[in-house]
């Protein structure tokens, strides 16, 4: 039995260590707005955030979790995951809307760091998020927006 | 299109409005065979639904003035239920922020149920604006009444009925009235639709109703669902589409595996699943881990060697066959015009296998209870896969219920709902519902790709080195011909039946006195996969080929190529235009070539190494042309030939733009996918199978390769044609022209590679 904290509540998986983190969010804890896609760390609909630092939980075993805090797209509560979250509809971005979690949990992180980013930093550490409708543009214009304190 | 006409006529329709219980429901479509239109009217106000009318559109107001409108049209980024109920709403005079929309599962009374071809508002227009002015009708009787006035005196807009100073709220007409009302379709026909200049809705700024649930992981996609007792399924795919049979499972190591149930091999009357097998576990993880453990053996069908090199070379030689194919324009006489020619010039074009990649796997949740298939996936063409339903599960259709959900990513690939299929079988089999879930990997093993191509070009020209007529002979696998071959098309000569799918968008708009297409199906290709429709399906092929080789065409005879287009837009004869679909014709896509050539800055000095292309397209068909004209920036580096696309300009008339900023967002899409096919994306077969089937080597675009965008839409209240698809399609062309124009090398494969 595994231990950690999810979006502020503590939570136990009985899932074996090495199961992904995500099939444990979504199948067994039931939060659903993480997503699969690749499988393979490289499109980052899967991203939470650990500790803070967003990591891709298709490829994370449940395990390295123990004892942390794992937060997601339900309890992304930060104030910039809240502009982030305005400004996605404010600029309208999502389409099909499946890569979003990912890409607002990524955003959030980069602002955590970074509150006024440039293009070339949105570029840097926005790259390692696929969006197959390639809403980009509005994904960059709303990071700058919450960036800018709007959407808040 | 053939699709279009054969969809049923609906007969009888009528418009029926009637109170049920605190609401009232409305809906047009048709009255069923057998029944009246007064029971179905009763029928309708008492159930709230019926089964003796088939609505296309059917929508509710409450009794507190909010307004449900029903949409049958998949939602899978193009906020569509934004758009349709836009149109339903502006005539009806409805509160917007009262409206909601609901994603309707598959139900006979729908009738034909898809999301495609860049349709949904072209083809739903003047119904929803009928239905819509119906339903204000009614709602301006009840209410004229109640304010003691004649109905000719009011207006309906807000969510109100006015007369003067006064008013009264759809939600008092509703709740202190028992209406009972129907239309026939003669009365439809001669409904008071809104002049343009009256609308408060269509075309003006909105949010779109799927967003909000889209930023906080509410929105829930066919991926996400569950039921209780569900058991996980994972597939395991035969080494070719077809004909690979299975000869042995043995799932000796997968049995140490905690929640490991079994594998199962299917068996799927319908043929579409061919030697498959699915691996089932009481947890997804589980069955991942089994799917590796269980060893399958199978003998591999006859295309396991095929190659993409193979697929290519049998397109070659049959585009090299002058009578191969199918001949879908002629006119004049192109063979009288090469025989006279002073010159000939010959180009082969070629695009390679694409993936749909869409984000969200292949997935479906399928219940088999009391006899009848529930099945939970997002799908966009309902009405295609529920015969193939039927015949895989040997039930008639009606014992099958597609529940539809969020679509991860449509583009084509949810046309074909064959992952229903193996879910379905097993739930039957297991006695509990099923999950199927394709990683990565086999989502794209069984992916409906679009297909390689070949198109072969002949130009004659006369002594003068005027263009004197042009041969267009097109092969690739036919999405149609697999899957709905009763859409094929008859050939303009009445010889021999072609995939209009496959090679629309040669049927251009520019005037040629000697003019042939030739559509070919590549055999080999329809052997080796499943040929599957992908946004913008054959113009985003045909227009590589046909916009590529309009620029090379124009560089022989040493014309401008916007000076060259312009020529042969002339609107002349056929290409005139016809309303209401495309009034104007050829010279609304000079006009928008005229804006987007002036708006870029065509002709200006540009440094070494960088260069301007231009290319045009006409949307999906010649019956739904959205006129569109791109300008591509590019820089090709000397050293070592990358290719960095500064700007891309695109000047878009559509007609009526319903939902501007929805249309400006599919437009970025669309031109983004454009840039992706051009320059990123692409595979090969090997094997018999698609090489890339993951992000390690499957790259589509990434936000870092996005250039600045600029892209306009012409003002027009003419019929709105389609969106989603066309601004895709002169996009590689115009990147491949610039890239001439930057370097004097002529690219003619996609991917483009230096």
């Amino acid at each position: 039995m595994i231990e950690f904290e999810l979006n502020g509540q503590t939570v136990t998986s009985e899932s074996p260590p090495d199961t992904p983190l995500l099939w444990v969010i979504r199948d067994e804890l039931k939060l659903k707005g993480t997503k699969y896609a690749c499988g393979i760390a490289m499109c980052g609909a899967c991203t939470v955030h650990l500790d803070g630092t967003p990591l891709r939980s298709c490829v994370t075993p449940v395990s390295a979790a123990e004892n942390r805090a794992v937060t997601t797209i339900e309890g992304l509560k930060t104030a910039q995951g809240k502009a982030l979250q305005s400004a996605w509809v404010e600029e309208q971005v999502p389409q099909c809307g499946y890569c979003q979690s990912g890409q607002i949990m990524q955003a959030a992180n980069l602002l955590a760091k970074n509150p006024n980013p440039s293009d070339a930093d949105i570029d840097k550490a926005m790259n390692g998020n696929v969006c197959r409708c390639m809403a980009y543009v509005r994904i960059k214009k709303a990071i700058k927006s919450a960036a800018n304190g709007g959407g808040a | 299109m053939a699709l279009r006409k054969q969809i049923p006529a609906i007969s009888r329709r009528t418009f029926l409005a009637g109170t049920a219980g605190t609401t009232l429901v409305m809906g047009l479509g048709a009255v069923l065979p057998g029944c009246s239109r007064e029971d179905a009217a009763s029928d309708l106000a008492a159930a709230g639904a019926s089964k003796q009318f088939a609505p296309t559109v059917w929508f509710v107001v409450d009794g507190t003035g909010g307004v449900l409108i029903n949409i049958a049209k998949a939602e899978m980024g193009q906020h569509v239920g934004t758009a349709l109920a836009r149109i339903v709403a502006d005539e009806l005079g409805a509160d917007w922020s009262k409206v909601t929309v609901k994603h309707v599962d598959t139900d006979p009374k729908w009738g034909y149920m898809v999301t495609g071809g860049s349709w949904s508002v072209f083809t739903s227009f003047a119904m929803l604006s009928q239905a819509g002015a119906a339903g204000r009708t009614v709602l301006i009787e009840e209410g004229a009444r109640m304010l003691g006035v004649e109905a000719s005196a009011c207006k309906a807009h807000g969510g109100k009925i006015y007369a003067g100073e006064k008013s009264v709220s759809f939600a008092d007409i509703v709740a202190k009235n028992d209406i009972s009302r129907t239309f026939t379709d003669e009365e439809l026909g001669a409904m008071p639709i809104k002049p343009a200049n009256e609308r408060r809705l269509i075309g003006k700024q909105t949010a779109a109703l799927d967003v909000p649930a889209k930023t906080n992981g509410e929105a829930v996609y066919g991926f996400d669902t569950e039921l209780p007792d569900m058991v996980y399924a994972h597939p395991l795919i035969p080494p070719t589409r077809y004909g690979s049979t299975l000869n042995s499972i043995d799932d000796t190591a997968a049995k140490d595996i905690p929640g490991y149930v079994r594998t199962l091999a299917l068996n799927d009357p319908s043929g579409i699943l061919q030697g498959w097998a699915v691996v089932i576990a009481e947890n997804y993880p589980a069955a991942m881990r089994a799917a590796k453990a269980v060893e399958v053996d199978w003998a591999a069908g006859p295309t396991a060697s095929v190659s993409e090199a193979d697929i290519l070379a049998e397109g070659a030689k049959l585009a090299a066959d002058p009578t191969s194919g199918v001949k879908v324009v002629d006119d004049g006489d192109v063979v009288v015009a090469r025989k006279s020619a002073a010159k000939v010039h010959t180009a082969t074009y070629r695009t390679s296998t694409v993936l749909h990649f869409t984000l969200e796997p292949q997935n479906a949740l399928v219940e088999y209870v009391d006899g009848v298939f529930h099945i939970h996936s997002g799908n966009q063409w309902q009405s295609l896969i529920l015969p193939f339903l039927a015949a895989a599960l040997e039930v008639p259709e009606s014992n099958i219920v597609i529940h539809q959900y969020y679509l991860g990513g449509g583009f084509g690939r949810r046309l074909f709902g064959d992952q229903m299929i193996p879910a379905a079988l097993a739930a039957r089999e297991l006695g509990r519902p099923v999950k199927l879930i394709f990683q990565r990997a086999e989502d794209s093993r069984f992916d409906c790709v679009r297909s390689p191509s070949v198109a072969k070009f002949d130009a004659s020209f006369d002594s003068k080195g005027q263009l004197t007529g042009i041969e267009h002979a097109a092969a690739a696998g036919w999405p149609t011909l697999a899957m709905a071959p009763g859409f094929l098309a008859p050939g303009v000569d009445g010889n021999g039946k072609f995939d209009t799918f496959s090679i629309s968008g040669a049927d251009h708009w520019y005037t040629l006195p000697n003019h042939r297409v030739r559509a070919i199906n590549n055999d080999l290709a329809q052997r080796t996969f499943l040929p599957g429709w992908l946004r913008s399906v054959g113009p985003g092929w045909i227009g590589w080929g046909v916009e590529s080789f309009m620029d090379e065409v124009a560089a022989m005879t040493g014309e401008d190529p916007v000076a060259f287009r312009l020529a042969r837009l002339d609107a002349a004869g056929k290409n005139a235009g016809t309303a209401p679909n495309s009034v104007g014709g050829a010279s609304r896509l000079a006009a928008a070539l005229k804006d987007v050539t002036k708006r870029s800055g065509w002709g200006k000095e540009l440094p070494a190494g960088e260069g301007m292309g231009v290319a045009v397209s006409q949307g999906q068909e010649r019956n739904m042309p959205t006129w569109t004209a791109c300008v591509a920036h590019v820089a090709v580096d000397a050293a070592t030939k990358a290719v960095t696309v500064k700007k891309i300009w695109q000047t878009i008339d559509c007609g009526t733009v319903v939902h501007p900023d929805g249309a400006m967002a599919q437009a970025e899409g669309a031109t983004l996918w454009g840039l992706s096919l051009a320059l990123h994306e692409g595979t090969v077969f090997q094997n018999g199978e698609v090489k890339d089937q993951n992000l390690n080597t499957y790259q589509p675009l990434r936000m870092a390769d996005v250039p600045e965008l600029d892209i306009k839409f012409m003002e027009s209240s003419e019929f709105p044609t389609g969106l989603g698809e066309p601004p895709l399609i002169a996009v590689p062309p115009a990147i491949g022209n610039a890239i001439f124009a930057a370097t004097g090398t002529r690219v003619r494969d996609l991917p483009i590679r230096l």
